[in-house]
């Protein structure tokens, strides 16, 4: 009746979980008692969880990315304590079993729901802003993709308290990964929660990039695109080029593990080295789908900041094209030690550095951005110069990495572990934290608190460097990643120091969360209120409307003119805000509730088809099929914004602004 | 009442604006084609791995799958039919060739099914050797496109009943549904060719 399932699966007996499981369990039911107390959940199940606005749906994305965040980074600290504890005699207080999950769990959260979801949550709020578009291109898809990367999420972390999570590390390599060597539900786990969140990634990416392409402002043609929205294009053309194979790599190792196939077994003919080309070649796309839009971020924040237009756009773009064609052949450089012989690996080698050339001409043109600009050293602004630094020694040491000679030592070592957070957290994270205080503004009506910026910044940087660069010099010592337990005296000092540079980034953690809680509770104060819509004088589409923005986003949609249209429209004296335009009514699209629904399908199908409870998962599936249907049969789904609800509001907004011109 | 005016004005201008869903849909498809050459492309690796099971030329029977291929290629012909009538406004037209479509589609599954399922009995299943892995999960995922398609086949029919005129959001369906068929049927030709031809010579 319930598969494999068992009292047995509980894991009653790790304290740790048992912890976290009742802190967990008295965080939701308080959350659930406030929402019961104040009356909300009318509210918030018509207002945020069937909501089809882009806007809304990107603050639950990020939302949902800083939960991720949360638990993922609870991950890394107990490895890195782990590791200043289990040297010589001590073993440390997690067992190699526990260990191994805390690490595969580390990876996959950060990658796929921490730094996915957050992007996904700023290409959200931003793109159809930045082009003068009302909504996405598929708004009811969009909700879908949301609950999908959702229920992922929830379904990793049911692998808490109900059985356990993979122990192969972010990437479940086979043979490990197989049957044979992990017989537990942990790798099903995993591979249901990458392959559920991947439809709604891929659904993302098409929306987006059929929003991009057919519904831009009139006048804004591909030249005249805002930087970000360029580099989503480009990531959405990466996802939609890499995640297939993803999809099928997954698949086939859960035919493998589901019905005894032969694709990487180390019997019946399999080849696991099949699986590592797979994968890498969905593995390295997705680092650059990832930092594409922090790219993008950081020339929206220093061109506004620096008080000119962004130096050298038309190479920002071919740089962008250039990494998105060369980010596809490059995926070797994961094995070169797999013996596909010198041509294969200098082929991949030299394409691998090649990368390195369109990053550096992005690198050098915010240098040129920033030079003879007024830069404003805003809060927003130390995230940019910070990923500039560390950014560029993390690309450094992969080129490093590159020379096949030198991967040879370096494979599989803490070196590896050090340049890969080097890039991400220096580039990503840094990114998405800079682009978050950046538009904090324009999705809320208020700024983030720039002292709080400032510290967590601070404990990021400096907190990063203690904890990584230890890394760099352990994997020239020998010491090789995801050990629990060592006995070299040499590493031990090391270990120390990258302990307390994490320590140092869970500070800067705290600040970002006062930082969230302090500018909340100041909201009102006039200095942090935004009411013109344009609080940092900003060059883009996005600033021309209110913050937050009505949810048509655009009374009249704009024509634009220029590149920066709105910097065009500001020195032009053109003021598209002022209210009395002959408004039209307005199209849009209602809420639903099917995308929440079919999440919630799509969970039980998982976690039934995690245990083997075949009825159940019919159930589910069954259900995912149903509600496609209704969905498809529902043809209410769309309505006017009468002229006079938009001239209401679009008059306050104008009272909101002559007021803020008028203090001025 | 003007202001009605302008927004009826508008109303009628928007419907003229080529809906995003086709080109969204092409998308999803190069997607899904990526799927497939991901499979056609694991297959390659694979062909030659019997593990000591049997080999292609021993199992495959041409003659079956030649039917196959005949029927699926008839039903894009079929298919291309009940467009026609789709854009004429027939909507009986089109459900009677939707029909034909479908009837054609199930032939051609239970066709698969009863090839599968002789050679799971002959105790050439899946599980045999890494070979038979790759070509039924790359045949078998073709199949379940088919199914997918038949499922949505019979929901559009549905969905159309009691129409004499479809609606935008209805033709966009059958254009989707149409590219999606006409896929299926290329990918197909492709396992034809790949797997089944250049196994037996």
């Amino acid at each position: 009746m319930l598969g494999k399932l068992s009292w047995s699966d509980i894991p009653f007996d790790v304290p740790i979980l048992v912890g976290t499981f009742a802190g967990a369990a008295i965080a939701g039911l308080a959350v659930f008692g406030l929402i019961t107390y104040y009356g909300k959940w009318g509210y918030l199940w018509k207002e945020w969880l069937t909501s089809v606005d882009h806007k809304r749906l990107g603050v639950m994305y990020i939302v949902l990315a800083l939960v991720a965040l949360f638990r993922g980074f609870a991950d890394a600290i107990m490895m890195r304590s782990q590791l200043a504890l289990a040297y010589a005699g001590n073993p440390g207080y997690l067992p190699p079993h526990h260990y191994d999950q805390i690490f595969s769990a580390h990876g996959t959260i950060m990658i796929f729901f921490m730094a996915m979801a957050f992007m996904t949550g700023l290409w959200n709020v931003i793109v159809p802003l930045q082009i003068g578009a009302r909504d996405v291109a598929f708004p009811f898809l969009n909700s879908l993709s949301f609950w999908m990367t959702t229920v992922s999420f929830v379904l990793i972390n049911i692998s808490l308290f109900i059985g356990e999570f993979s122990q192969c590390g972010w990437l479940a390599y086979p043979p490990l990964s197989e049957s044979q060597f992990s017989p537990g539900v942990g790798v099903d786990y995993y591979i249901w929660a990458v392959q559920l969140s991947g439809v709604g990634t891929l659904l993302t990416a098409v929306n987006f990039f059929t929003t991009i392409v057919k519904m831009r402002a009139p006048g804004m043609t591909f030249m005249k695109m805002p930087v970000f929205t360029w580099t989503v294009l480009c990531s959405a053309v990466l996802v939609m080029v890499a995640f297939p194979i993803l999809t099928v790599a997954l698949g086939l190792l859960g035919l493998d593990r589901y019905l005894g196939m032969h694709f990487f077994t180390n019997d019946g003919g399999g080849n696991q080295m099949l699986y590592l080309s797979l994968i890498w070649a969905w593995g390295h796309p997705e680092v650059y789908i990832l930092v594409l839009p922090a790219f993008g971020a950081f020339s929206e924040v220093t061109q506004t900041f620096s008080r000119k237009p962004l130096f050298g756009y038309n190479t920002m773009v071919y740089a962008t094209c250039s990494i998105m064609v060369l980010s596809l052949i490059v995926w070797a450089h994961h094995f070169f030690t797999m013996g596909a012989g010198p041509n294969v690996n200098a082929f991949f080698g030299i394409m691998t550095m090649v990368i390195a050339i369109p990053t550096g001409v992005k690198i050098f043109n915010w240098l040129f951005t920033m030079y003879k600009g007024r830069v404003e050293y805003h809060a927003i602004m130390y995230w940019v110069v910070g990923f500039m630094i560390t950014f560029s020694i993390g690309g450094m040491t992969g080129v490093m990495l590159a020379i096949p000679a030198a991967d040879f030592v370096l494979h599989n070592s803490l070196f590896v572990i050090a340049h890969f957070h080097n890039v991400i957290i220096g580039g990503v994270y840094f990114g998405y934290v800079a682009a978050m205080n950046f538009w904090f503004p324009k999705a809320f009506g208020f700024k983030l608190n720039e002292a709080w910026g400032k510290r967590a910044f601070w404990f990021w940087f400096v907190g990063f460097y203690f904890a990584f660069m230890p890394l760099y010099v352990l994997g020239f010592m020998g010491m090789t990643r995801r050990m629990n337990h060592y006995d070299n005296p040499d590493w031990y000092p090391w270990m120390l120091v990258a302990a307390f540079g994490a320590t140092l980034i869970a500070c800067g953690v705290v600040c970002q969360l006062t930082q969230l809680y302090v500018s909340i509770r100041d909201r009102n104060l006039a200095e942090n209120r935004d009411l013109t819509g344009d609080p940092w004088n900003a060059r883009t589409l996005e600033w021309s409307t209110s913050s937050p923005p009505p949810f048509y986003n655009f009374a009249v949609v704009p024509t634009v003119h220029d590149l920066d249209a709105f910097a065009h429209d500001k020195e032009a004296g053109i003021d598209t805000r002022a209210a009395g335009s002959d408004y039209q009514a307005i199209h849009m699209p209602k809420n639903t509730s099917a995308g929440f629904f079919i999440g919630m399908f799509s969970l039980v199908l998982g976690f039934a088809a995690i245990w083997y409870i075949w009825w159940l998962a019919a159930l589910g599936l069954i259900g995912v099929i149903a509600t496609v249907i209704a969905r498809s049969s529902d043809n209410d789904i769309d309505y006017y914004v009468p002229v006079s609800e938009v001239a209401r509001i679009e008059n306050e907004h104008t009272r909101n602004l002559m007021a803020a011109q008028a203090a001025e | 009442m003007a202001h009605d005016m302008t927004a009826d004005a508008a109303h009628a201008h928007d419907e003229h604006h080529e809906s995003p869903v086709v080109f969204g849909f092409w998308l999803y498809l190069m997607t899904d084609c990526l799927i497939f050459g991901t499979l056609f492309a694991v297959f390659a690796v694979m062909r030659n791995q019997f593990a000591g099971g049997p080999t292609g030329k021993e199992i495959f029977d041409l003659s079956g799958v030649g039917v196959e291929t005949a029927i699926l290629l008839l039903s894009s012909i079929t298919y291309g039919f009940g467009m026609i009538s789709a854009h004429q406004n027939k909507v009986g037209t089109m459900r009677t060739w939707l029909a034909v479509t479908f009837l054609l589609g199930l032939g051609f599954l239970f066709m698969e099914i009863r090839e599968f399922s002789h050679m799971v009995a002959e105790g050439n299943g899946p599980d045999r050797s890494a070979f038979l892995s790759a070509f039924f999960t790359l045949v078998g995922t073709h199949g379940l496109h088919v199914t997918c398609g038949l499922l949505w086949m019979a929901v559009v029919m549905v969905q159309s009943m009691g129409k004499t005129v479809l609606s935008e959001r209805m033709i966009n369906k059958l254009t989707c549904l149409s590219l999606f068929w006409h896929f299926l049927d290329i990918v197909w030709i492709c396992v034809f060719t790949f797997v089944y031809l250049m196994s037996v010579i």
